[in-house]
């Protein structure tokens, strides 16, 4: 193996499993040590700055960076990240004078932005402080999206989710509400303006084609104008028995409102088996306890409805089986019929554009979707940029605020003339966190304490109002025990080859043996004669320069370490040493960080 | 010293041995030593050699001196039984448990200051007794805990860090132990646990005193440039005489070498050592030719390391006295002393 270059930044942030995990890059042990200081509101603008929604993303992100939390490796449950980033927004101070201003001096572009859901707030987020005059165009009375208009208020109370938009509209957007965008090519004809972003989501819910829908149509309702209807209160209430199609997250939210709207027999209707549901289990976990059943192996056949009124839906009963080509086929057992007064259909939402020319430029590829570059955001005409669930169909909040950072560096260097294929590299700071000869800037004593339970409000009150968050949220107690939990993945073990005397003590403590000193070789077979067999291939294997005494390599599996620290204070000469890696994200109108260059770096000599 | 615990975060797939222990059920407390100290990795060899053989902790009796060396017992199988007694005692203590108890596996860990200075007499006669024990000397050429005097094992020329040079004749253990007739010979060194783990399985197996004088550098005394016992003077000078493979009872044995390199030796549990010579006409059976062998490689500046000379049948302290197989402790008070009646009628036959 060659040695391992640990001044690129990609190295020392996949070791930071969370950070890695994460869309926007958020740094979340960063975040989590500041919470543990009591530094709320220093944490909450750690969380802005990459994810900039932290009191929304803290009760709804879809967490991509906790099933693959280290912890998850070392016990089953990972820290409860997300959670904690909830206590940072809820615990925080007054940050007025610390959000970003729009520039006082414009510089004379105009972006629109169609649609607000997160993708376009990110987008005017980045902009505006430059001097960019953004201008939003919404079709519905209110801004925000899907996170407004589709995720229930017991999930996210309005009032987290109006003061994290604002922070955006104040700083001086210019926003038409009731507006939809129905032609593309007037607004770049008559509009003015220098660049367009199409942040306009995936806002039609797929339909279930199948015997008795157009009679029954008046009780079966397409979940996520459903829910719509219920944010802007044309929906009150529903029968008591209710069917949901379909166990994504969508489902969850339908099922969920609907126990809270008057129905008491409710039933999740699912295809496939549980190892199949789209829904996290989190989701399954809450909907579950609100007395909500979820029903497996039921494929629906058609609705039935007598005099003019939903009767219920008879569903085929049926097993699922591989077939040669390992794809999923359905064996049909029986057939059942079920009861209900309202059918909500929540089996996935597609893309529409039926407002984009298809003579304008922009090219349209599978399923009728605009092509869109993966790096650029941009379509195949010049200066239209795509991201959010409108560039490749649905995803969630936190991938869709990355979309919009990534869309406003290329916005503004289209803008300034530069090419968009430049794309700003990330940088990296790392510096030692020796404090004296065994202490450490950060905790570095293992918690074995399993991961903290949600506390919930009371059932009953809980249904009786749409409006009453479910979850209470960590008390100060709980997060004390949550945060000791993160096991500081960014402290980095930071190794000097030239400063090793090959003692093993490193090797002898380590506790999840991590190091191993051995002759050199191809990775693969390495691997395989390490103090323990390093079978994750998908962490990486640390290979250091020739050791001085006998030219063996110091080997470290980033696999299991719990950067405890203990090599690094077993180690006579500081050839290890735990350096706090802090990951530099571009941004639109930055300043490029140094590539290479680990700033500030105080590698003991 | 460091102030946390060792995490109990373990590797998740950590194998488990026939008494269904991990490795790490053979640690102890963490090391209050030196970072570095050469001690450390005889403790986590230590650890090793034990989760190998399958041993139960509660079987075990770890026993030891005054000294940083003396002090590793705290850091290995916490569960095992332990006695740490007066400077240079230990062997005595050690002779005296055996006698009550033969059927623990004793673990004697002393020094070179413990053992050759303080300690000699007491040494050899636990050597000519061939009490049955692992004696682990861990041999640093300094008085480490008393902030590194030069040692009985410290060679002519080495120097002190702060400069002085050592004029006197050193005591060699190995040279020692041999001339007292034990059975048991090794050299090794603490950074080279390929060696050090396999005479230390073998030490254990052996029945009657397994000596093993580790050289363990003194990380904050004597690792400097000058010093004869330093990591880097150890590796650049020594020189493996004998590889040992130790081959436990249950496993079958695999290679058999023709050309007569390699000598199986059957040890008193049915275990075997096999010794394969790196070096031609080395015979580790041969007691007066090892002795003549080591004097040649030390005026050469070598240090011979491996097991140097083993003997496997032969009788320990309880054959040479003619003891019962059963463990004292184990047998009843009233038949290990039955009383002045059959005191008196004891005697009554000697008038
Ligand atoms: C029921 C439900 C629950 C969800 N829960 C979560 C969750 O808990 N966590 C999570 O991370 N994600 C969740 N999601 C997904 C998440 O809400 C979306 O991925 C995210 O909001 C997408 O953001 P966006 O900016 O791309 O577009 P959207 O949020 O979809 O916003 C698009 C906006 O564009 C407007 N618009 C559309 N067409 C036009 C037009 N022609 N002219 C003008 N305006 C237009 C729409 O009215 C809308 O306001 C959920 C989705 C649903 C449906
Ligand atoms: C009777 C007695 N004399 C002297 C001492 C002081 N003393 C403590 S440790 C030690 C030397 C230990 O040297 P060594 O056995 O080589 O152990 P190391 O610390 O080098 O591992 C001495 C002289 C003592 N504790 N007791
Ligand atoms: S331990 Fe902390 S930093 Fe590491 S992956 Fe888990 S949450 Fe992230
Ligand atoms: S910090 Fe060092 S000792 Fe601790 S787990 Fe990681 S490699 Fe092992
Ligand atoms: S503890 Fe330090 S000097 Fe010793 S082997 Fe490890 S890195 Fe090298
Ligand atoms: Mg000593």
């Amino acid at each position: 193996m060659q040695p391992t270059n640990t001044r690129n930044p990609d190295y020392y942030h996949k070791v930071v499993d969370c950070q890695w995990g994460c869309p926007a890059h958020t740094n979340v042990p960063e975040y989590i040590r500041l919470i543990a200081d009591g530094k709320y509101t220093e944490s909450y603008m750690l969380n802005r700055e990459s994810n900039v929604f932290p009191g929304i993303l803290g009760r709804t992100c879809d967490r991509p960076c906790e099933p693959v939390c280290r912890r998850t490796r070392i016990e089953d449950e990972p820290v409860a990240i997300c959670r904690l980033k909830r206590v940072a927004a809820d615990l925080r101070g007054d940050i007025d004078h610390l959000l970003p201003k729009a520039a006082e001096t414009k510089n004379g572009k105009r972006i629109a932005l169609i649609g607000s859901g997160p993708a376009s707030l990110t987008v005017a987020n980045d902009l505006l402080p430059l001097g960019y005059e953004c201008v939003i165009f919404e079709a519905l009375p209110k801004a925000g999206g899907l996170m407004r208009s589709n995720i229930p208020s017991f999930r996210l109370p309005v009032g987290v989710l109006e003061e994290e938009i604002d922070m955006i509209l104040h700083m001086g957007v210019e926003i038409h509400y009731d507006h939809r965008i129905e032609s593309l090519k007037e607004l770049l004809d008559t509009g003015g303006f220098d660049s367009v972003f199409v942040g306009t989501g995936a806002p039609k819910g797929k339909e279930l084609d199948i015997p008795g829908r157009q009679e029954a149509d008046a009780n079966v309702h397409i979940g996520i104008d459903w829910l719509e209807s219920i944010h802007f209160g044309h929906i009150d209430s529903v029968g008591e028995r209710v069917l949901v199609i379909g166990v994504g997250n969508t489902a969850m939210d339908c099922c969920r409102s609907s126990r809270r709207l008057g129905g008491n027999d409710i039933k999740v209707m699912a295809r496939k088996s549980r190892p199949y549901f789209k829904a996290s289990p989190w989701e399954l976990d809450d909907a579950e306890g609100e007395e909500i059943e979820i029903l497996v192996n039921h494929s629906p056949q058609k609705f039935v409805v007598e005099g003019g009124r939903l009767m219920g839906m008879v569903f085929d009963l049926v097993e699922w089986e591989g077939n040669e080509k390992g794809r999923l086929v359905s064996k049909k057992l029986g057939e059942k019929f079920i009861e209900a007064d309202d059918v909500i259909l929540a089996i996935g939402q597609d893309n529409a554009f039926p407002w984009i020319e298809k003579d304008i430029g922009i090219e349209f590829g599978d399923w009728d979707m605009p092509v869109v570059d993966r790096a650029t955001f941009m379509t195949t005409l010049e200066g239209v940029f795509v991201g959010g669930d409108a560039a490749w169909g649905p995803e969630n909040i936190i991938w869709a605020v990355e979309h919009g950072h990534q869309a406003a560096i290329s916005i503004h260097q289209y803008c300034q003339g530069e090419s968009v294929n430049d794309r700003p590299p990330q940088g990296m700071n790392l510096v030692s966190t020796k404090m004296g000869l065994h202490e450490w800037r950060y905790s570095n004593d293992y918690d074995a304490n399993l991961r903290t339970e949600m506390r919930y409000e009371d059932l009953e009150a809980r249904l009786a109002d749409m409006f009453v968050e479910a979850e209470l949220g960590f008390d100060l107690k709980e997060t004390v025990r949550e945060v000791e939990r993160c096991l500081n993945c960014d402290i980095q073990t930071d190794f000097t080859a030239n400063l090793c005397i090959e003692c093993d003590a490193c090797i002898d403590v380590c506790p999840t043996h991590c190091l191993t000193m051995t002759h050199n070789g191809e990775e693969d077979e390495v691997r395989q004669r390490l103090t323990a067999v390093a079978e994750n291939t998908e962490q990486a294997l640390f290979a250091s320069e020739a050791l001085p005494q006998t030219a063996r390599i110091m080997f470290k599996d980033e696999d299991l370490c719990v950067h405890c620290g203990l090599c690094a204070e077993r180690c006579p000469t500081a050839a290890w040493d735990m350096m706090q890696f802090d990951l530099l994200n571009p941004y639109a109108g930055q300043e490029p960080w140094p590539t290479t260059a680990a700033t500030a770096s105080t590698t003991s000599a | 010293m460091s102030y946390i615990t060792k995490p109990s975060a373990r590797h998740p797939r950590l194998p488990s041995n026939a008494v269904g222990l991990t490795v790490r059920d053979y640690e102890g407390s963490m090391s209050t030593l030196c970072a570095g100290c050469g001690h450390d990795s005889v403790t986590a060899a230590l650890v090793q050699a034990f989760f190998e053989l399958d041993i139960e902790p509660h079987r075990v009796a770890k026993l030891s001196g005054i000294g940083c060396s003396s002090k590793t017992p705290a850091y290995f199988v916490s569960e095992a039984h332990g006695f740490n007694s007066v400077h240079g005692r230990m062997p005595a203590i050690a002779a005296g448990a055996n006698a009550a108890n033969r059927d623990l596996l004793y673990v004697g860990i002393s020094g070179d200051g413990d053992s050759l200075s303080i300690g000699l007499g007491q040494f050899c006669h636990a050597i000519r007794r061939n009490v049955n024990m692992l004696y682990v000397l861990e041999n640093n050429g300094v008085y480490g805990l008393t902030k590194g005097q030069f040692s009985a094992s410290a060679d002519i020329g080495t120097t002190s860090k702060r400069g002085e040079v050592n004029e006197q004749e050193p005591i060699d253990p190995v040279n020692l132990a041999l001339s007292l007739g034990a059975t048991f010979v090794a050299r090794s060194f603490s950074g080279d646990k390929a060696q050090l783990v396999p005479i230390l399985k073998a030490g254990l197996a052996h029945n009657g005193f397994a000596f093993v004088d580790v050289i363990s550098p003194c990380v904050t005394f004597n690792d400097h440039e000058g010093s004869t016992k330093s990591y880097a003077y150890t590796r650049d000078n020594m020189h493996e005489v004998i590889e040992t493979d130790f081959v436990p009872l249950r496993a079958e044995i695999k290679t058999d070498y023709a050309d007569g390199s390699v000598q199986a030796i059957t040890m008193h549990d049915g275990s075997v050592v096999k010794l394969r010579k790196v070096t031609e006409q080395y015979d580790p059976n041969d007691r007066s030719g090892v002795v003549d062998y080591l004097s040649e490689t030390r005026s050469r500046g070598e240090i011979a390391t491996g097991l140097l000379f083993l003997e496997a049948a032969g009788a320990d302290m309880h054959g040479f006295q003619g003891t019962v197989d059963q463990p004292l402790v184990d047998i009843p008070y009233e038949t290990l002393c039955p009383g002045s009646a059959a005191l008196d009628q004891l005697q009554a036959e000697w008038r």
